[in-house]
């Protein structure tokens, strides 16, 4: 796929309707909804169909909901064990893939993050129930490792069979006293995507383990870091930063993460989310109980996490604290920069594709912007509309019978733990200033005019789009990365990143830049020609003759 | 062989007509196994004299995979056998799920095998057809012919009319065909006549009338068939005449299920004939 062949279609209709023309009517109609093409409009950002299920028969990216809650939000904390009710697969195939790590800083420094535990649900456990032999899982995981914690989840049996696993994790937390046992009714086929996953899990977690630590946290500029799962060490990377600046991680939900961590996550002056997808609503849950404020940050990008650090600076609002900041800064900026000069002439006007996630595809559109490079298409695989067009549409979205079907915990102000951070008039002054509460402003509106916004984007649109507009570069998981391969055009995971890491922060940035200089640079793509396009027929002769 | 279902409205008597209508074949010479698909392990007890002792549930879950046929079959009465698929306590697990691992049990043991020189095999189903385990002998041509047992009472023929729902979806893929309805009187007013009208609008017949008589529950308490308990009372030829009705029976149809109107009018009809 040489340079010089290079016919792109530009005008954006043609494509959308090239991707549509294959679809029968209706479900080209339900696609339509969920294609757009980016258009400023007055003050109003352009509508988008999210969060619905997909048609049967489309390839999708999507995940299960059993993957957004095991794998994605518990997948990443180090001392809960995690043990999987049901058949083994389920277990073994959602085991370490996205490439979260840790320190395994907890007080006991415990790991189980490298084990993958199960009950292997056999025939006879469906049909005579599994409650005994998973009473019998939780147990053994105990004898074995007398953990802080049991998470139990459900896979899709277990919701058929009705296996009453909350009774069964209650039954074993008051026999044991001195080990928390709490489960999710997770089970794969709930809810539209992974993002149903999210929910359940966070909901328990904040149900079972919030607020109920001991330890008293009294460093200053305490802050909980919601939506940073810490795949190829970004988390540390972070954590390196914040604790050069002076700032006291609390908590980070999840990566890295500890019992101990969420348990006092109450604690924290300040939210800082991330991925808004997957855990706004815990945010929400921490400022109503505890009266803890949030703001949105990105730390993917050097100048994102300039600016999200500075954020937290004029939170705090603390003369040392800021001047720290901006020194650190200033110390980390240059080398960023001199790597950026460097790598930019090369990367320069290439074009990228994101798909992923419900935050990532929107966050590493600033690392491509410091290359200068154009996300030329985006979209996520399971966000909301409020993900792509801002929290500003959270009154206007439907609640459909998928919504209702995942639970909504109620949550008002504890009598003993609340207590509001900062006074009605600091509040006033801080806005006034200029900084942002509860506040996300999606996708779209940080996208070039005429791009085209793809939401759950599946195999079939995916080959199509990077046939028609050549990208440099297409990112998404793991299972696209071969099929875009084989069309010529080099694929980054940004789910578990591959086998590179970090790329957040300031060193992330640089090791971003480095890995995709190496991606869009690479001469090999050129060569990979099957022989029957240079030369249509293939020529032959025996040994022997 | 001849694969039969017995399906009916739970507590209308399917085991106990399919017993006893066993019973009456095996006089005649007809070799049969029955199946008891029903969790309880209840299907049985008049052709054993007895709750069966073990299910084939039970039995596989105790003794691992390595199961005999004679572990899981017994001898029951007059030369015929008798198996309970069995499977979990009320409220856990998948019952469903049970009658298919025990049926692929049966088969893969030879249970069918020419060489048992069975004549027919009775499949006595739990109830209203639930879900996809409980339809499993009407699947994959596990059973080809299907009785189902009603009375003229309301929630009975509902019941009918829905199983033949079940039959028509797997008569198209499976080949399984209704044989007829068997009516187990329970002395409601223009009881054979309405069954016959709902058998004739369904498409098929109303195979035998079993009128009611105490006798069948005097023989149950004794933990026997009426054809055993009391070979010469007048309710054992019924069964006999059942026995044979079945043993002769050429009709076999896809049945037509009712609109829920048309149901509710031939109730109507003639319920109030009778007023």
């Amino acid at each position: 796929m040489g340079k010089a062949i290079k016919t792109t279609p530009t005008d954006p209709a043609v494509i959308k309707e090239a991707l549509l023309e294959k679809y029968p009517p209706k479900v080209a109609r339900k696609r339509a909804k969920q294609i757009l093409i980016n258009e400023a409009m007055e003050n109003t950002t352009p509508e988008i169909t999210a969060n619905v299920r997909t048609i049967p028969g489309i390839i999708t990216m999507r995940g299960c909901t059993y993957a957004g809650c095991k794998g994605v939000i518990l997948g990443p904390t180090s001392d809960i064990v995690n043990l999987v009710h049901g058949p083994v697969g389920c277990s073994f195939y959602a085991w370490l893939t996205r490439r979260n790590q840790t320190d395994a800083s907890g007080e006991r420094g415990e790991n189980f993050m490298t084990y993958a535990m199960t009950t292997d649900m056999q025939d006879s456990d469906i049909i005579f129930g599994g409650e005994k032999k998973l009473e019998k899982a939780i147990q053994e995981a105990y004898d074995l490792f007398h953990p802080k914690a049991i998470a139990v989840f459900a896979t899709c049996p277990v919701g058929l069979i009705g296996d009453d696993i909350h009774a069964v994790a209650k039954k074993m937390k008051e026999k044991f006293g001195d080990c928390n046992v709490f489960a999710f009714s997770c089970e794969g086929y709930k809810g539209v995507s992974q993002s149903a996953g999210h929910h359940i899990a966070n909901n328990q977690v904040f149900r079972h383990v919030v607020g109920t630590g001991e330890k008293e946290r009294d460093e200053p500029f305490k802050i909980n870091l919601l939506g940073e799962y810490n795949i190829g060490g970004d988390g540390f990377e972070i954590d390196r930063i914040l604790e050069k600046c002076g700032i006291t991680n609390i908590a980070t939900f999840s990566g890295n993460s500890t019992y101990e961590q969420f348990a006092t996550a109450n604690q924290a002056d300040l939210s800082c989310v991330m991925c808004h997808r997957s855990i706004n609503y815990v945010a929400d849950m921490l400022e109503t109980k505890y009266g803890i404020p949030w703001i949105k940050v990105n730390f993917i990008g050097a100048h994102a996490t300039a600016k999200s650090l500075r954020k937290i600076g004029d939170y705090f609002d603390d003369a040392a604290l800021k001047e720290r900041i901006e020194a650190v800064i200033s110390e980390e900026l240059p080398e960023v920069e001199r790597v950026r000069k460097q790598i930019s002439p090369r990367t320069e006007g290439k074009t990228a594709m994101l798909f992923v996630g419900g935050s990532r595809a929107h966050h590493y559109q600033e690392l491509f912007a410091e290359l200068g490079m154009r996300t030329i298409s985006a979209g996520y695989e399971f966000a909301h509309r409020d993900d792509y067009e801002g929290r500003e549409v959270l009154g206007s979205l439907k609640v459909d019978a998928d919504s209702r079907n995942i639970e909504e915990i109620e949550v008002s102000a504890d009598p003993k733990q609340f207590k509001p951070r900062k006074t009605a008039e600091e509040m006033a002054e801080l806005i006034r200033r200029g900084l942002e509460f509860k506040e996300y402003d999606g996708m779209i509106k940080d996208m070039e005019q005429g791009s085209i916004v793809i939401d759950d984007l599946n195999q079939f649109e995916a080959e199509k789009l990077v046939e028609m507009l050549k990208p440099d570069l297409f990112c998404a998981g793991i299972k696209e990365k071969y099929s875009i391969q084989k069309l010529g055009v080099p694929m980054k995971q940004l789910h578990s990143y591959d086998s590179g890491g970090p790329y957040a922060g300031f060193k992330g940035a640089v090791n971003f830049y480095h890995e995709i200089d190496r991606l869009v640079n690479s001469r090999v793509w050129g060569y990979l020609k099957a022989p029957w396009q240079d030369e249509p027929e293939l020529r032959a002769t025996y040994v022997w003759e | 062989m001849r694969k039969v279902a017995i399906y009916g409205k739970g507590g209308i008597g399917k085991s106990t007509t399919t017993q006893n209508t066993v019973a009456g074949l095996a006089e005649m010479g007809r070799k049969v196994m029955v199946v008891g698909c029903d969790p309880k392990a209840d299907s049985t007890r008049l052709l054993l004299g007895g709750l069966a002792q073990r299910s084939v549930l039970d039995t596989l879950r105790e003794e691992g995979e390595d199961v005999e046929l004679d572990d899981i079959r017994k001898p029951s009465f007059g030369g015929s056998w008798s198996v309970e698929s069995g499977g979990p306590e009320p409220g856990v697990g998948c019952a469903g799920r049970g009658i298919i691992t025990s049926i692929n049990m049966l088969e893969s043991l030879g249970a069918y095998d020419e060489s048992e020189g069975l004549d027919y095999a009775f499949y006595d189903v739990l109830g209203d057809v639930v879900c996809g385990g409980f339809a499993m002998p009407i699947r994959d041509g596990k059973a080809q012919e299907i009785y189902i047992v009603c009375s003229g009472e309301m929630m009975a023929m509902y019941a009918a009319n829905n199983i033949c729902k079940g039959i028509m979806k797997y008569a198209q893929s499976g080949g399984v065909r209704l044989g007829g309805l068997i009516c187990n009187s329970r002395n409601v007013d223009n009881e054979r006549e309405m069954i016959a009208e709902l058998a004739k609008r369904l498409g098929t017949q109303m195979v035998y009338f079993v009128p009611r008589d105490n006798d069948v529950q005097r023989a149950e308490i004794n933990r026997k068939t009426v054809i055993e308990w009391s070979p010469t009372c007048p309710q054992a030829d019924e069964y006999r005449g059942l026995a044979r009705a079945i043993d002769g029976n050429e009709m076999f149809v896809i049945p037509q299920p009712l609109e829920i109107e048309e149901l509710e009018q031939l109730l109507l009809d003639y319920g109030l004939m009778a007023a």
